[in-house]
């Protein structure tokens, strides 16, 4: 049993952060109905300038929580210029053609991001520095073996407040309003006075930013970070968000959890059924088509939805 | 009509010209020594997962050839070494390779370290001729690809014995779980040698879990390991997993310790896992901290030529290029069937990793250490030796496992070796 609830635990660790990621997907497909491809990279420069954030103000020393809120928001910040960049360069001036065009336009992003870093820095991983001393901490004991250790106490309540923080900003402000107007219907929105160029652009930052802590909280369980580190994780986070239903929040978030929580029950229970633990990767894929075959709208879209 | 003949004739015409030059070329600079500078080739991981690797190697390497340059070179020939990345692809590994013999007409190859890598690359020098030396692939099919292949570090079957041996005897270990790497010849054949071993030892496998090389959890193989309530853990996996793995292992409250291998050598582990690798074991080719003077100075002039300390990786690449140097001042050249009829005679040569003796599967025969991770540092905790190799006596000189003076470049391998006293002395053997 606590056995069981550990794998729980361990899913729904990684289940977060690919929520945070699919957000970005989910938002960015209600607005434009564009798969963001590159958004999976966007994860990437996250953790990647939280480390260089950490690097260059010597935090990596003087570790800390404090210091990771601050690194934390920095690497937000900087992936949401980020996003609104790729966006404003990118997607806004090919917007008028097919959509066609903005798919392919935004694997070309993708690649072009990722070879950047590689051509940059090499492909060569590096170390996150480890802010929370999880290091040399032992996890906080829950019942029988079952423990959680302090990254994924950060990671759960981090994620936590950054979903209840888009969920306010959607449904109770005037940005919110803007921005589901302009998923209702753009130019009906752009008639009611409202500035959508403005309301994409944010929509591409917060849904950057999102999947920079993704980046950053991720690090701290898995200090590994390298600049092809987010083409699988983006794939996966894409499939959450086709599973909860493309273009839905909430079902963003519970697509993560459940391709989090999958992945990890086969690695851990597989083998019993002759499943082996390189089937990982294989999960979310097969799920992506399963829901694909039984139910496209995905398990909270209500709409039919367009194939992409 | 006319013109399809014409074609065809142009055609035949440029095969057979093409062939001819191919042999001419092949044969005219590959296998006949035509004197002049010796031209060595390397290649290795320099970017991508396991690049502490191929760098390590490369320094070691260039650090001997340097060395050998200006101690007058080999017979009076200069050494160049042509170095190839090969982004640690065990495809790419094989394409570099095809290029250095080919292409540069090397004389000689050096590399890889991951044995994936090297079993890629071997059979195209098998194919040209040309000896190959890898410095530190373990994995025991390396060697088998061809009469041109050789190693000169010890082999798996003995180093997943050492850690076998090690958590039985030192640990006093009766239940291991093993984590390994699913796509490694190396973490596979290691977990394989480690099995039969532990087993016979009266030991028991109470959990198996495996990963791949790019996997960014580890969480739930740990968690399935922790209900099995091992002693110890076997992760012979590469230094970017297993930092990572060691650090959540650590959040999941494992007390047991992970016990690894060479693969684990690499500055970069510890960044990965910092203090969650305290405690844990490794079995490795040598230690920093051996007292011979041998080692001093090796660790000395390259800490102060790369400003890092070498690991056991820097150590075998310098060994291979001096065992290299070694067989072709033996051969009195660079023909490719001389070459490797010395490299395969190589006996009791003096290197940094211990001597080092070629035995008839072209595979070195070598003591093993076991380093205890400590604070940032291997520490050095005991040497295994392998079956029917003696432990030199606590003050006699033994050229089996002695380590000597500092080697001259290039040095043949008959010289003695001198007694290394305080090494032997102070650590029990374990055999």
């Amino acid at each position: 049993m606590d056995t069981f609830v550990q794998q729980l635990i361990n899913g729904l660790n990684v289940g977060a952060i690919y929520a945070l990621i699919a957000l970005g997907y989910t938002m960015v497909y209600g607005i434009l109905r564009l798969i963001n491809f590159a958004h999976g990279d966007v994860y990437m420069v996250g953790a990647f300038a939280g480390f260089y954030i950490a690097l260059y103000a010597g935090f990596a020393a003087g570790a800390s929580m404090v210091t990771l809120i601050i690194v934390l928001l920095g690497a937000m910040i900087i992936a949401a210029v980020v996003g609104m960049i790729i966006e404003r360069f990118a997607y806004r001036p090919v917007r008028k053609y097919s959509r066609m065009t903005t798919l392919i336009m935004a694997i070309g992003v993708s690649l072009l991001i990722e070879n950047i870093f590689v051509a940059q820095i090499g492909a060569t991983p590096r170390a996150f520095p480890d802010f929370l001393g999880s290091q040399s901490q032992a996890p906080y004991r829950l019942f029988g073996n079952a423990a959680i250790s302090k990254a994924q106490i950060v990671i759960f309540l981090v994620s936590i407040a950054l979903m209840l923080l888009l969920q306010w900003i959607v449904f109770k402000t005037k940005v919110g309003t803007a921005m589901r107007a302009v998923s209702f219907n753009l130019n009906s929105a752009k008639l009611m006075g409202i500035n959508t160029d403005a309301i994409i652009s944010l929509t591409f930052a917060i849904g950057s930013a999102l999947a920079a802590a993704g980046g950053v909280l991720t690090a701290q369980y898995n200090p590994n970070i390298d600049p092809l580190m987010g083409i699988l994780t983006g794939l996966k986070a894409f499939v959450a968000a086709v599973l909860g239903g493309i273009g839905n929040i909430p079902g963003a978030v519970l697509g993560g959890l459940l391709i989090g929580a999958a992945e990890t029950l086969v690695v851990g229970y597989g083998q019993h059924i002759g499943i082996a633990s390189t089937y990982r990767d294989a999960v979310a894929f097969a799920i992506l088509i399963l829901v694909l075959l039984l139910r496209p709208s995905g398990l909270l879209g209500s709409t039919v939805q367009e194939k992409v | 009509m006319k013109r399809t003949i014409l074609a065809l004739l142009l055609i035949t015409t440029l095969c057979f010209s093409f062939a001819c030059e191919r042999r001419n070329g092949g044969s005219g600079t590959n296998a006949v020594d035509s004197g002049g500078e010796i031209v060595v080739g390397y290649y290795g991981d320099l970017t991508g997962r396991t690049a502490s690797f191929g760098q390590s190697t490369r320094n070691g390497v260039e650090m001997a050839i340097d060395e050998i340059n200006k101690a007058g070179g080999i017979n009076g020939r200069k050494v160049r070494v042509i170095v190839e990345d090969d982004q640690g692809e065990p495809n790419k590994a094989a394409t570099v390779v095809s290029k250095l013999v080919n292409q540069d007409k090397v004389h000689a190859v050096l590399g890889e370290v991951a044995s994936s890598n090297s079993l890629a690359a071997a059979p195209k020098a098998q194919e040209a001729r040309i000896p190959m030396i890898s410095p530190s692939s373990t994995n025991p099919n390396v060697t088998q690809v061809g009469d041109y292949i050789f190693r000169v570090c010890f082999i798996d079957p003995f180093q997943g014995d050492v850690m076998a041996k090690f958590a039985a005897n030192n640990l006093k270990a009766k239940r291991a779980a093993i984590l390994y790497d699913f796509n490694s010849d190396y973490s596979r054949g290691l977990r394989e040698f480690f099995t039969r071993s532990f087993k016979g030892l009266g030991g028991e496998i109470v959990a198996e879990q495996s990963y791949t090389q790019g996997d960014r959890d580890f969480s739930s193989q740990l968690t399935q390991i922790r209900a099995a309530n091992p002693d110890v853990i076997y992760v012979p996996g590469y230094y970017g997993e297993v930092g990572v793995i060691a650090n959540q292992s650590k959040q999941l409250g494992i007390k047991a310790p992970l016990l690894g291998g060479d693969g684990w050598d690499s500055p970069q582990l510890w960044q990965l896992g910092g203090a969650s690798l305290n405690g844990n074991y490794i079995s490795n080719h040598y230690s920093v901290d051996d007292p011979s003077p041998a080692i001093k100075k090796f660790v000395a002039d390259y800490t102060m030529r790369f400003n890092i300390s070498p690991d056991a990786l820097a150590a075998l690449g310098y060994d291979s290029m001096r065992v290299l140097a070694d067989a072709i001042q033996r051969a009195g050249g660079t023909d490719s069937a001389k070459l490797r009829d010395a490299i395969a005679q190589t006996k009791n040569f003096v290197g940094v990793t211990g001597s080092i003796t070629i035995d008839k599967d072209r595979n070195a025969v070598k003591p093993a250490v076991v380093l205890k991770l400590q604070d940032q540092k291997f520490v050095y905790d005991t040497t295994i030796y392998p079956e029917g190799m003696t432990p030199p006596a606590s003050s006699g000189a033994s050229p089996a496992a002695g380590y000597p003076s500092p080697p001259a470049a290039a040095s043949p391998a008959s010289t003695a070796a001198s007694p290394a006293p305080t090494r032997a002395a102070s650590q029990p053997t374990n055999r």
